[in-house]
C-alpha cells in the first residue's frame, strides 16, 4: 500500500499548481499548452477516481452482451468485430443502452463540460 | 523590409514586380492555423497607401505530401479565383507564385477584415444582427461554389462517400484501438451510402474557423486546402458538426441556425436536390471522421513526430464525436 497523498491527491495538487502559479507568469503559446496540460490532468484525476467503477461496470454489460467472459480489451474488440460482421447492429437489443453508458462515462470523465455530454444527460 | 525570415527579401520583389503600385512590405509576420500550408500577413506599401496582403505558401517553400483529395496550393489558387467569378466571398488571389520568385509553391491573397474565432461568432453582441442571417447565407454561398463548373479545374481529385468511407476505416483500422461506436457508425454509413448524387466542386472544409464573419455576415470563405470534387452535401453535412457548434448545440447549422434555414438559402442560390436526409448521413459521416482526426492527432504523439501535451490530449477528444454518433445514431 502507497503512503499518503494518493495518486489522485498528487496530480491535483500538481494541476492546481499550474493553474494558480504557473500559468499567471505565462504568456502566448507556452500559456496555452499550459492551460492544455492543466486540463490533462483534469483527466488523470477523473480517471483515477471514477474508472474503476466505469470499467467495472462496463466489463459486466459486456460479458452480458455477448454471452463471454474476457479484459475489457477482449471484450471490446469481440464487441468490434461483431459489429463489423452484421451479427449487432443498431437494432440489437441492449446494445445502444451499452454504448450509451460506456460513452457517458468516457466523456465524462474526457471533456465533462462537452455540449453533446449535457445533451446526452438531458434524455430521458 | 529590413528584418524579419529570411525569405521576407524575395517576397519583396515578387510583390513589387507583381502588383502594380506596390513599392516595399512591412509587417511579415506568420499567423496561427492552417495547419498544412503557411500563412503570413504582411502589408504592400506605395503611393496609395498599405494594401493589406496574406501569402499562402508550402511549408519552408517546399511542397510535401498531403491527404488523397488535398490539390496542389496552385490549384487551391485557382479554384478561390472561380469561386470569386462565381459570386462566392473571398479575398481577391492577385498573384500566384512563379519559380523565379524563390519562394517555392504558393499565392498572395488580399487580407480580409473580420472574425474566424466562432465562441466571439456565437456569443458577442457585435456579431447578434448577422447571427440570424448566417445558417441561409451559408447555403446560399454553398449552392454557389457547388455550381462552379468543376471541368474548368481538371487537376481537382475526385471522390465519394464509398471511397471516403473506406478511406478512414482503414485510418481507424490502422489504429488497431477498438471504438465499438465508430464500428456502428461505419455500419450505418455503408449501409446508406447515397445513391450516385450528382458530384460538384466540394470547399471540403466549410465551417466555423474557416469563415471569415463580420457583423454585416460571411465575409470571406477561406482555407480551401481541401477543395476536390465530391457529393456536394458533404459540405452542408460538415457545418452541422456539433464539434463545430462550439457549445451551441440546439442550432444544428454552426451554432447558429437552422437545417431549414440552410436548406432554404441553398435552394435560393441556385442548389439543386439537397435534402435534410442527406446532409444528416454528412453531419454523421463528418462526426466519425473528426473522432479519426482526433486518433490520427494522437498517433503522432505515439509515434513521437510531436511530442506536445496538446497532441496527446487530443486523443482524448474522440469520445466527444462518441457521445455526438451516440445521439445521432440511438435518437
Amino acid at each position: 500500500m502507497m503512503d499518503q497523498p494518493s495518486a489522485l491527491e498528487l496530480v491535483t495538487a500538481v494541476k492546481e499548481f499550474i493553474e494558480k502559479h504557473a500559468m499567471p507568469q505565462l504568456s502566448g503559446h507556452t500559456a496555452f499548452h499550459a492551460r492544455v496540460a492543466a486540463n490533462a490532468l483534469g483527466i488523470v484525476a477523473r480517471e483515477l477516481e471514477f474508472g474503476p467503477q466505469a470499467n467495472a461496470e462496463e466489463q459486466a454489460r459486456l460479458e452480458a452482451l455477448l454471452g463471454m467472459k474476457g479484459s475489457l480489451d477482449e471484450l471490446n474488440r469481440e464487441l468490434c468485430r461483431r459489429i463489423r460482421a452484421g451479427g449487432l447492429g443498431v437494432a440489437t437489443p441492449g446494445l445502444g443502452g451499452h454504448l450509451r453508458s460506456t460513452t457517458m462515462d468516457k466523456v465524462g470523465i474526457d471533456q465533462p463540460t462537452y455540449s453533446g455530454f449535457k445533451a446526452a444527460q438531458s434524455r430521458p | 523590409m529590413t528584418n524579419g525570415p529570411d525569405f521576407a527579401p524575395a517576397l519583396e520583389a515578387a510583390v513589387t514586380r507583381a502588383i502594380k503600385g506596390v513599392t516595399s512590405i512591412s509587417g511579415l509576420r506568420r499567423l496561427s492555423g492552417g495547419a498544412s500550408q503557411e500563412t503570413w500577413s504582411f502589408d504592400g506599401n506605395g503611393p496609395a497607401g498599405a494594401m493589406p496582403l496574406i501569402l499562402r505558401r508550402a511549408p519552408g517553400g517546399k511542397r510535401v505530401e498531403r491527404s488523397s483529395v488535398a490539390p496542389t496550393i496552385e490549384t487551391e489558387a485557382k479554384a478561390i479565383r472561380f469561386a470569386a467569378k462565381a459570386g462566392v466571398p473571398v479575398p481577391p488571389v492577385p498573384y500566384v507564385l512563379e519559380e523565379r520568385d524563390q519562394l517555392g509553391p504558393g499565392y498572395l491573397m488580399g487580407r480580409v477584415e473580420g472574425e474566424t474565432i466562432a465562441r466571439k461568432i456565437l456569443r458577442d453582441p457585435e456579431f447578434a444582427e448577422a447571427r440570424p442571417k448566417l445558417a441561409r447565407q451559408c447555403g446560399n454561398i454553398l449552392a454557389r461554389i457547388h455550381a462552379i463548373d468543376s471541368a474548368q479545374i481538371p487537376e481537382l481529385k475526385p471522390t465519394d462517400a464509398r471511397t471516403e468511407i473506406e478511406q478512414y476505416r482503414a485510418l481507424y483500422d490502422s489504429y488497431d484501438y477498438p471504438h465499438p461506436v465508430f464500428e456502428i457508425a461505419f455500419k450505418w454509413l455503408e449501409e446508406r451510402l447515397p445513391e450516385e448524387p450528382r458530384l460538384t466542386l466540394v470547399h471540403g472544409d466549410f465551417r466555423n474557423g474557416n469563415l471569415m464573419i463580420g457583423p454585416d455576415g460571411v465575409r470571406a470563405v477561406l482555407d480551401w486546402e481541401i477543395v476536390h470534387v465530391g457529393d456536394p452535401a458533404a459540405d452542408l453535412g460538415w457545418l452541422c458538426v456539433n464539434s463545430w457548434r462550439f457549445g451551441e448545440s440546439q442550432n444544428v447549422v454552426g451554432g447558429f441556425g437552422a437545417v431549414d434555414e440552410l436548406l432554404a438559402g441553398y435552394a435560393e442560390g441556385g442548389g439543386k436536390d439537397m435534402t435534410a436526409a442527406r446532409v444528416r448521413f454528412w453531419e454523421i459521416f463528418g462526426t466519425l471522421k473528426w473522432g479519426i482526426m482526433c486518433m490520427t492527432m494522437y498517433q503522432a504523439f505515439a509515434k513521437a513526430t510531436d511530442r506536445t501535451v496538446e497532441r496527446a490530449a487530443i486523443g482524448r477528444r474522440s469520445s466527444e464525436t462518441e457521445i455526438d454518433l451516440v445521439n445521432l445514431l440511438f435518437p
